[in-house]
């Protein structure tokens, strides 16, 4: 048992933006979250990471209350990448890297060989090894969000959250990333927007709009002509890829 | 492989605690010198190897005879002035250094959260007001305005919770506020000279700081310094912002309060004993930031070092400028310090 949410509600004031959303992340598994912009996705992805208090319902992990952790237990068991993070410090990409070891160094110890292990592993799965001394300021899109992806790799999670994190990725990398994310031995909750990746990657889907979960199961349960028409308001043909038998979606002009 | 172990082994030791133990100690060499020119240097010049013989002497290690006035203006006057220069630079800087990481705003300083604003209403209230009736001092009356500022810029911001924009903003509010009370204070009821005093000491002056200043501002900066070094990790966390900070483990809400807290401490002390010196806590971490790199457990030291040094030969600045006058001392911050932070922002422009 990994992470479980039940029964989340989440607000902004009077208006409420996550609204009794309950669903199980099975260990090991890519969980693909999907949904229109505004669905209330980023918040939910908050919730399960401890970032933002739910006003009613809890998350769970390992049947634990999420709330009765210490935010430090949580960091050494969920990474979390956030959708647009960035920083005006001259930082190089191995100094953003080395602070996914945060959690798991205290306030004295030193830089043992274990953190520059998990450093260099992570550099090296996301193929920024070549890039380490470079400034955060002179790297594009897709590298800093490489870097983020390394940072959290070198968090050594159990669980491992993502907004969003093909954005600004060239197809190259939007497919490598989620091919690594994919085979990483972790539980993994990504918000994408592509649906046909999601298709092809994740091995369950949640589908949400106006904070409520609309839709779960398996890709091709779930990607429905009639799906995709009352959710995301587009017209499109499924049918089950000739090359790897997941779900393909063809939008239709 | 035993070799190579060995000397990796080494050339870590060298680089972890020899290099950085040697820099600290070449800094605090160079602090020692400055210290030693702002003695000798005033309406009496004194040559250093008399400053060090009367240090010598005052701690019992040499009997070395001294022409006694000499010894008198250094032990009496020039050499507290000078160390209270040095602890004030650096704790001005290391405040600069923290408020520019925790609100992540280039253009944060110490008095971002109200405290210089907060301690010269406290100090006209004491001063013309006569708040206290004569039993309490100026410099109480600073500390203690600074607090009720750092404090109305806290419920402000609604605690911790607030997030950096939203402090921010309040201690511009909170500023705004308390430098009106103060101008509201200084037109109505003081008169030409008190108003004089008033402006001279909200512009800074080592003027009247003496022994029991430096005690208190060496242990509080001396104690803020330590803290402050635990932080650095801490402060390294919060690159990408407070959600990321909280994401990799740090206690958002209980890092700020302490470190604000702590600040305010700091910032409130020096204000209260020498005025709202200016620039030194904005410019200096800019400055160092850019030669030793963003890294705080290197950037803190370093700008205690840079801080004081600066504030010392500031202060020498202050003293022989203009003849027979001493300058205030946020006067020479501003003016030395603005051409040399244009040399650094126009490298900074070049290099990026």
């Amino acid at each position: 048992m990994s992470i479980k949410a039940c029964n989340l509600v989440w607000k902004i004031g009077s208006k409420t933006i996550v609204d009794g959303v309950s669903f199980t992340a099975e260990p090991g598994r890519m969980l693909g979250l999907l949904g229109p912009n505004g669905s209330g996705k980023t918040s939910l992805l908050r919730l399960l990471t401890g970032l933002k208090r739910p006003h009613s319902g809890q998350v769970t992990l390992d049947d634990r209350d999420l709330a009765t952790f210490r935010r430090r237990t949580i960091a050494q068991r969920i990474a979390f990448i956030e959708q647009h993070a960035t920083t005006n410090a001259n930082l190089k990409v191995i100094d953003v890297v080395k602070l996914g070891r945060f959690p798991h160094r205290s306030m004295f110890s030193g830089w043992t060989k274990e953190d520059d292990a998990a450093v260099n592993k992570a550099l090296e799965r996301t193929e920024m090894a070549v890039k380490r001394d470079d400034l955060w300021q002179s790297l594009s899109g897709g590298e800093k969000q490489r870097t983020h992806l390394a940072r959290a790799l070198a968090q050594s999670p159990r669980e491992l959250i993502l907004d969003e994190p093909t954005n600004h990725l060239d197809v190259h990398h939007q497919i490598s990333l989620l091919r690594l994310v994919s085979a990483l031995p972790v539980t993994s909750i990504i918000a994408l927007h592509d649906l046909n990746h999601a298709a092809m990657f994740c091995d369950h889907l949640l589908v949400m709009q106006s904070g409520k979960i609309v839709a779960s199961g398996a890709p091709e349960d779930v990607l429905t002509r009639e799906l995709l028409r009352d959710v995301f308001s587009v017209d499109a043909h499924v049918a089950p890829s000739p090359y790897h038998a997941k779900p393909h979606i063809h939008f239709v002009r | 492989m035993s070799i190579a172990a060995e000397t990796s082994k080494s050339s870590r030791l060298l680089r972890r605690i020899i290099a950085p133990a040697a820099f600290c100690l070449a800094c605090l060499a160079a602090i020692a010198l400055a210290v030693g020119f702002s003695v000798g240097i005033g309406d009496m010049p004194i040559p250093l190897s008399s400053t060090y013989s009367a240090i010598t002497n005052k701690l019992g290690w040499t009997s070395i005879e001294l022409n006694r006035i000499h010894e008198a203006v250094i032990w009496d006057y020039r050499l507290s002035r000078a160390l209270v220069a040095v602890f004030c630079g650096a704790g001005l800087a290391l405040c600069g250094a923290i408020m520019q990481a925790m609100l992540r705003n280039p253009l944060a300083e110490p008095y971002v959260l109200g405290i210089s604003a907060g301690a010269s209403t406290g100090a006209v209230a004491v001063a013309i007001l006569g708040v206290g009736a004569g039993a309490v001092s100026m410099s109480a009356g600073a500390f203690a305005g600074a607090f009720a500022a750092f404090l109305f810029v806290a419920l402000l911001s609604n605690g911790a919770r607030g997030g950096a924009d939203r402090t921010i903003l309040a201690g511009v509010a909170t500023s705004q506020l308390f430098n009106a009370a103060t101008s509201y204070v200084v037109t109505t009821s003081g008169n030409a000279q008190q108003a004089r005093d008033v402006m001279f000491w909200l512009l800074g002056s080592f003027g009247g700081v003496r022994w029991p200043e430096f005690v208190l501002v060496s242990v509080v900066v001396g104690c803020g310094l330590v803290a402050c070094l635990f932080y650095a990790r801490v402060l390294d966390a919060f690159a990408f912002g407070d959600e990321a900070a909280s994401s990799l483990g740090v206690d958002v809400g209980r890092t700020r309060v302490i470190l604000f807290a702590l600040t305010a401490v700091m910032t409130a002390t020096i204000v209260s004993m020498v005025g709202a010196i200016g620039f030194v806590g904005l410019v200096v971490p800019h400055a160092t930031r850019f030669v030793v790199g963003p890294q705080h457990a290197r950037l803190m030291p370093a700008c205690a070092i840079t801080g004081a040094i600066f504030m010392v030969l500031a202060d020498i600045a202050s003293r022989t400028l203009i003849p027979q006058q001493v300058l205030p001392i946020g006067v020479v911050t501003a003016l030395v310090g603005v051409p040399f932070f244009s040399i650094i922002l126009y490298k900074l422009q070049r290099t990026s």
